[in-house]
């Protein structure tokens, strides 16, 4: 899990963070204020100073926050000027935005605020949907408005050509202000009470969030417009009160609770993705009607509230549906503030000592959690004020902040002098005065403690303390504040709030207030939290937190290296036993091979029960009893065989298999049983493999990973795959792995490759990467990028067959989709009665097949469902407000409007899933990626840098640095800027690099080499036939990539009806393996075939014949690792094929693809 | 990058080669020709010599046949010591094959222990794995397995099952994570040299200020001739399964993989080769 922050503020304002990785409060050191209030989401953090203006703080990211200013210039064809800026009257504007309508000349393109800059000048798009323009970048058109093309033609009378400018929000990892501007000019008073959420009620436009404030009057203002591009939103809109307001909670979804003043709740409803301010309120009581409620936490859906008394409810019976709830839980403990963050995790302030506590035990079925434990980490250079500073301290920062508010907590929440403000303000001073003495008297630290001052002057307030002036003990360059002034705000307070009535509240004025009265300064001088936000925290009940006690940093430090090669692993003495160990087996056992062994090797039996998919038809499950032997083979390797035995027409008959001509196990989880296929070369050449179910899953996994074990066994093969190794993944997220021969890429008898190992590998990914010395990466159906770690096994592999210390949980997390279809009839509209012919009204997407809500389950039994069933609006096509797709009838393209012509609609629904497994990998945070691609590098030392770029799901292109043999992960991401979202990337020989724009226009990237790892700048390189590309794979020599429709372009367009390809050459061996659509075998017809191009050779880059590897449900291969040259005959014109890059840079726009027709042609 | 799993495989699989001659007083009916086996040093040598016994009775009248028994170099070879500590303490740095002499007369009754049968083996093995148990977790991981662990244990080692015995013994390798290693380390540390059998002591896997102790530790602490001083020459060897882990390596590593299956670590001082 990614690392993520929890927030805190202290009782000076001092605001500090506390990663899920560290071991320390981190003072936020470029606070120049002081903060009263916080409210974190993963992305950003927002807060109010104590001048009560809003600040943001939008955490850096490896890629930027940047948006795309356009602006179109047109122009008018006449016989004078030929094409020219002078339009005809009635036409649009010179600029303008792309409808026309609107006057946008460049200069008018401002910067939305000071914390934006311009990433550079305007500069002409010559992309034009996917092909690159003429220079100058015009398309021609007849008249205005209508369609443009490239070409100029006879009747062209306007041209127009886009500009386009980037800015770059700049104010990241800093504070920035925000304005405080209502719809009509500045907000009448300031901000009391901040709250942000709401990411989860749309996930358009990205980036989405609510934010929530509450002003020192009791409004409540909503900021709308805030998503990625414009992180500081829009503007405020007020929204109308039943009474006034002193605290809100927003929650990640639809949930905003606020209370008010009497000490009541209100509940916002109607809070929808068109609708995200909400439409009403609703109020909901306190839970105690003697003590009102001072303080509201919502989740997604969970509710805690605070009551005068500190006590902490808990709101039962929250739901979607009903956001109210349905009555109050008194838990354990007195709290003066609760935050609720990510999976409704409970983060809070304790009354009696003011730290901060985490709810332990919070799932999602036991929401309330379980007990209260409390975080004890330093904070980094730990300020320690002495006593009487630090009270006087509290006292001036209660004045600033809470003004006039204070002193009525005063009087509410100090139960003893609640008659008598003035007392009270007395006793306090008072207090602190003995206090002081006390502290003086039992000699707090001297340091602190000008000699002298303590007596002589008052003790200076830390009342406008900045951290640098703050910056430790043994420092103490106090601002020169006179009690007086302190004295003077105290004063004031009591007055103010003398004729108030002593149950108003806000929760400031209990923070202020209880500051006063705490003993603060124990002997253990732990730190006084005032304020704390969990909504920015991504952990859950299974998270570690080393919060809880303190342990040394040292083990932090250690964690944090635990991604690249653990030390343990090169110490010398490890090394030295490895070395020894081998001379030893050289030195006693390689020169008397010919020996007898003393113990000779029996045969050993394992036997069980199962079901197997019988070989003829009718096709049935049928009970087989199933054996293993296994025995030691001449040459001492093990080896075995696989029996099954079955009754036919009452006679007994078996079938076997021998476990060193099986060539893979493949689980074949589905919902109902569990199952796995063993293959043979020969079953892979039927595409029927021997379908086994076990009764349990263990029972499965048991036989899985021993006869996995036996399989290895007799290769020899143990231990991790080899740096050339070939990794494929499986369409169920499973991964294989293959030792490639030599023999592969014979030529021209090369070995088939249905004849191939393949051996599982613990983990879960949709796509998975590698290059020739090791580095292997991975990406999840969730995005998530992972690392390979060296390790084997995990998943269900136990003990032996796994590596111990690199083995590690993975997660991933899937969308499940079901579709409800309707038909239009005159007299109902739309409902879900069909016609007799038609789909199930609730189907999967083909309709073939019934899927409701209720039956629906997740794809095997390792998925759990994680989110409930909501509708999908992110459908390609486009939906209307309720998520519907339109269309004349099943089965046909469906549209995001009504016509009169739609008389059926369907509307997609998504629920999550989520797996949880164990292998070697190791996740790599926190940007989520769509491809990645890794340079296939010779013998490399371990410190050189590994070019590798990936893609993220967003569509940026990324460039990782630091990527070594011994740090695998890299370090951070350089963002490449691109003009539009791209989906594909390769880097092949000599670090060219290839990418797909999601447009399919292929683009080259220019003078990238070691010294400049992102390159330069971007080559449009027209697409072969002008067609959109899908995928592209980059050799050393050659580009392949696949268009749309999943053909294949090889380099001089021989295409093949197949869905993908993944390439690898090298100087002397060519591969070219695809994972095929469907194949044919002679028993059936399996669809995802690993494929491999026969007779690729670098003067024949479209080889000649495909050989038929293992399939059935495979997603994706990679032998980019491979690297073995074949045994072949060298060809006296190679050293002609491997252009220089050089050439490529020095042509930036090379005619596409002849540009590789030429390569393998010279 | 190999794996710390390699490092079990290389030391259960670990072979002496070994050529068996009969002793030259020994009556026999034919000259008895040398038998060439590859014993595997974690075993124990009455435990795999069936095959050298049948060979030379052969040759051999019944009624001339006592308790066999082996000599290297005028030496008994205790059966109950693992082949490979036998190896390393009496005869590594000479040629191989190991040459060991068979006696099936005069057995040396102040030097070896009987072993009429391999359930003597299986009682010796099974108590010091119990032993080494007791130093690890207080006897808790033993006491807790059922009685066909504990003879699958045995089978494994009798029968060669690296993994049939590794499955069980991985139990024996854990340890709380929070403790960073064992209780105590299970070591024993012969001397070829001295007259007592061997050196065994408590010896905790962490110093008590938290640091990581290591095989140049323990010796310090149990018997410091063994370490070289800077300035002079080394004058043993210290040997595990016949190579010499540097002094640095974690005690608590070598304890988990490069201990006997009788979850002891055998470590032989031997004086230094004189060249």
């Amino acid at each position: 899990m990614p690392v993520s922050l929890l927030w805190a503020v202290d009782v000076y304002g001092r605001v500090f963070s506390l990663s899920t990785g560290g071991q320390q409060w981190e003072h936020c050191c470029d606070a120049v204020l002081e903060f009263k209030r916080l409210t974190a989401v993963q992305q950003c953090c927002w807060g109010i100073a104590c001048d009560h203006h809003i600040y943001l703080n939008v955490h850096a990211s490896d890629v930027p926050i940047r948006y795309q200013e356009e602006a179109y210039e047109n122009q008018r064809w006449n016989p004078v000027d030929n094409f020219s800026d002078r339009l005809l009257p009635s036409d649009r504007w010179q600029w303008s935005d792309i409808t026309g309508l609107e006057h946008k000349p460049l200069d008018g393109f401002l910067l939305p605020s000071t914390n934006w800059e311009w990433e550079g000048d305007w500069y002409i798009d010559e992309n034009f949907g996917g092909e690159p323009t003429e220079k100058g970048g015009w398309t021609y058109a007849i008249d205005f408005p209508a369609t443009y093309t490239i070409d100029k033609k006879w009747n062209s009378c306007v041209r127009r050509r886009r500009w386009i400018r980037y800015r770059r929000y700049k104010a990241t990892d800093t504070w920035a202000k925000i304005p405080s501007e209502g719809q009509s000019g500045p907000l009448p008073d300031p901000f009391n009470d901040i709250s942000c959420g709401g990411w989860e009620i749309s996930e358009e436009p990205r980036g989405r969030l609510s934010l929530w404030a509450v002003s020192l009057q009791g409004k409540v203002w909503f900021r709308g417009g805030i998503h990625h591009h414009t992180p500081e939103g829009m503007s405020w809109e007020e929204v109308s009160l039943p009474g006034e307001v002193v605290q809100i909670s927003c929650g990640p979804g639809d949930l905003v609770w606020a209370v008010l003043w009497e000490g009541q709740l209100i509940v916002r409803e109607g809070i929808t993705r068109d609708c995200p301010q909400g439409s009403s309120w609703v109020v909901v009581d306190s839970p105690n009607p003697e003590v009102g409620t001072i303080h509201v936490a919502v989740g997604v859906s969970v509710v805690w509230a605070v009551t005068k008394d500190n006590k902490v409810w808990f709101r039962r019976g929250i739901n979607s549906h009903n956001p109210c709830g349905s009555g109050w839980i008194g838990m354990v403990g007195e709290m003066v503030m609760i935050s609720v963050g990510l999976n409704d995790q409970v983060w809070a302030i304790s009354r009696e000592d003011r730290a901060v506590y985490f709810r332990q035990g919070v799932t999602s079925t036991e929401l309330s959690g379980k007990a209260w434990k409390a975080v004890s980490v330093p904070r980094d250079g730990d300020i320690r004020p002495n006593s009487s500073t630090s009270t006087s301290s509290l006292h001036s920062a209660g004045c600033f902040f809470s003004g006039e508010v204070r002193a009525q907590s005063v009087m509410s929440e100090d139960s003893d002098t609640e008659a008598d403000p003035q007392r009270a303000v007395h006793e306090m001073l008072s207090d602190r005065e003995t206090k002081r003495d006390g502290a003086a008297a039992t000699s707090i630290p001297e340091e602190e403690v000008t000699p002298g001052d303590a007596e002589a002057k008052s003790p200076p307030p830390a009342l406008v303390l900045s951290p640098s002036q703050s910056g430790g003990p043994g420092d103490p360059q106090w601002s020169t504040v006179d009690l007086e002034e302190a004295q003077t705000h105290l004063a004031v307070g009591p007055a103010a709030g003398r004729g108030d009535s002593s149950d108003t509240c806000s929760l400031s004025s209990v923070v202020t207030c209880m500051l006063g009265l705490e003993g603060l300064y124990g002997p253990d001088d732990h730190p006084l939290w005032a304020w704390v936000s969990g909504g920015g925290c991504a952990v859950d009940c299974h998270t570690q937190l080393n919060w809880f006690n303190s342990v040394t940093a040292l083990t932090s430090s250690i964690q944090a290296m635990s991604l690249s090669v653990s030390p343990a692993q090169t110490a010398a003495w490890r090394k030295q036993i490895f070395e020894q160990l081998n001379e030893r087996s050289k030195r006693e056992i390689d020169n008397f091979k010919h020996y007898e062994q003393a113990i000779e090797q029996s045969v050993w039996v394992k036997k069980g029960t199962m079901q197997w998919w019988r070989d003829w038809k009718p096709h049935k499950w049928v009970d087989v009893r199933f054996a293993l032997e296994q025995f030691s083979g001449p040459e001492g390797h093990k080896d075995g065989i696989v029996f099954l035995y079955y009754n036919f027409n009452e006679e007994k008959k078996y079938l076997h298999a021998f476990i060193n001509e099986v060539t893979i196990l493949v689980p074949v989880l589905n919902d109902s049983k569990h199952t796995f296929a063993i293959y043979t070369a020969e079953r892979t050449k039927q595409r029927w493999p021997i379908k086994l179910a076990a009764a349990t899953e263990m029972e499965m996994h048991d036989w899985l990973a021993l006869l996995s074990v036996s399989c290895c066994d007799s290769r020899g093969i143990q231990g991790p795959p080899s740096k050339q190794a070939i990794w494929s993944i499986t369409c169920k997220g499973d991964i294989f792995v293959s030792e490639p021969w030599p023999s592969l890429e014979a030529c021209p008898y090369p070995t088939p490759c249905d004849q191939m190992f393949w051996r599982q590998v613990g983990g879960h990914l949709r796509l998975v990467e590698c290059n020739s010395v090791g580095v292997v990466w991975g990406l999840g159906y969730d995005h998530t990028a992972w690392v390979y770690t060296g390790g084997y096994g995990g998943g269900f592999f136990q003990g032996l067959a796994s590596s111990t210390d690199n083995i590690f949980t993975q997660t991933d997390v899937k969308s499940v989709y079901i579709y409800e279809n309707q038909r239009w009839n005159p007299v109902t509209g739309y409902t879900s009665r069909g016609l007799p012919t038609d789909r199930y009204m609730w189907s999967d997407a083909t309709g073939l097949h019934e899927c409701t809500k209720a039956s629906t389950k997740p794809p095997s039994p390792h998925w759990t469902w994680v989110t409930e069933w909501a509708v999908d609006y992110g459908v390609s096509g486009g939906t209307d407000r309720e998520g519907w797709q339109y269309a004349a009838d099943f089965p046909t393209s469906y549209h995001g409007y009504k016509t009169l012509k739609d008389f059926v609609r369907r509307r997609r629904w998504a629920r999550k899933c989520k797996l949880t497994t164990t292998g070697p990998w190791q996740e790599v945070p926190p940007i989520p990626l769509s491809d990645v691609t890794i340079l296939p590098c010779g013998d490399q030392s371990v410190v050189e840098q590994i070019p590798l770029w990936a893609i993220s799901n967003k569509g940026d292109v990324l460039c990782r640095l630091g990527v070594t043999l011994l740090t695998p992960a890299g370090t951070s991401w350089l963002h490449v800027g691109t003009d539009q979202p791209f989906k594909s990337i390769s880097i092949g020989g000599a670090s060219q690099v290839w990418a797909i724009a999601r447009d399919g226009s292929a683009f080259y990237r220019g003078s990238v080499s070691t010294q400049n790892p992102a390159g330069d700048c971007w080559y449009h390189i027209p697409s072969p036939a002008r067609q959109k590309l899908k995928q592209v794979s980059v050799g050393r020599t050659s580009v392949y990539t696949v268009d749309e429709n999943g053909t294949e372009m090889f380099p001089r367009y021989y295409s093949f009806a197949r869905l993908s390809v993944y390439v690898f050459n090298v100087a002397l061996s060519v591969q070219v393996w695809i994972i095929a659509d469907k194949v044919q075998g002679s028993h059936s017809l399996s669809c995802g075939t690993v494929c491999h191009r026969l007779g690729v050779q670098p003067m024949e880059p479209k080889g000649q014949a495909w050989d038929y590897g293992i399939g059935g449900g495979w997603d994706h291969i990679t032998v980019r690792g491979n690297n073995i040259e074949a045994p072949r005959v060298r060809m006296p014109s190679l050293t002609d094929a491997l252009r220089p890059p050089s050439t490529l840079a020095a042509r930036p726009l090379p005619a596409g693809n002849t540009e590789n027709g030429n390569a393998v042609q010279c | 990058m190999a794996d710390d799993k390699d490092v079990l495989r290389d030391v259960w699989f670990g072979r002496i080669p070994t050529c068996f001659t009969l002793y030259q007083d020994e009556v026999t009916e034919r000259e008895a020709e040398p038998f060439y086996l590859l014993l595997p040093r974690v075993s124990y040598l009455t435990l795999v010599t069936d095959k050298v016994k049948k060979h030379f009775l052969k040759v051999m009248k019944a009624e001339d046949v006592e308790e066999i028994w082996f000599e290297y170099e005028g030496t008994p070879l205790k059966w109950h010591y693992p082949i490979g500590l036998l190896f390393d303490l009496h005869a590594s740095n000479t040629s191989l094959p190991w040459s060991i002499t068979v006696h099936f007369k005069n057995f040396p009754e102040r030097d070896l222990l009987h072993c009429p049968c391999n359930s003597v083996i299986e009682a010796h093995f099974m108590s010091s794995i119990k032993e080494a148990d007791a130093l690890k977790h207080k006897s808790q991981v033993i006491n807790d397995m059922q009685k066909k662990d504990h003879k699958q244990l045995w089978m494994g080692l009798q029968n060669d099952k690296f993994d049939q015995f590794w499955a069980i013994n991985r139990k024996l390798m854990e340890y709380p994570t929070e403790e960073g290693g064992f209780r105590y380390i299970p070591f024993r540390i012969y001397l070829t040299m001295s007259d007592r059998p061997f050196i065994q002591k408590l010896f905790r896997p962490i110093s008590p200020d938290g640091h990581t102790h290591t095989l140049g530790d323990l010796l310090k602490e149990v018997y410091p001739v063994a370490i070289a001083s800077d300035d002079e020459a080394k004058r043993y060897q210290v040997v595990i399964h016949g190579i010499e882990p540097l002094l640095e390596t974690p005690l608590q590593w070598l304890s988990e993989h490069l201990s006997h299956p009788d979850n002891f670590l055998h470590i032989s001082v031997i004086p230094a080769p004189s060249d």
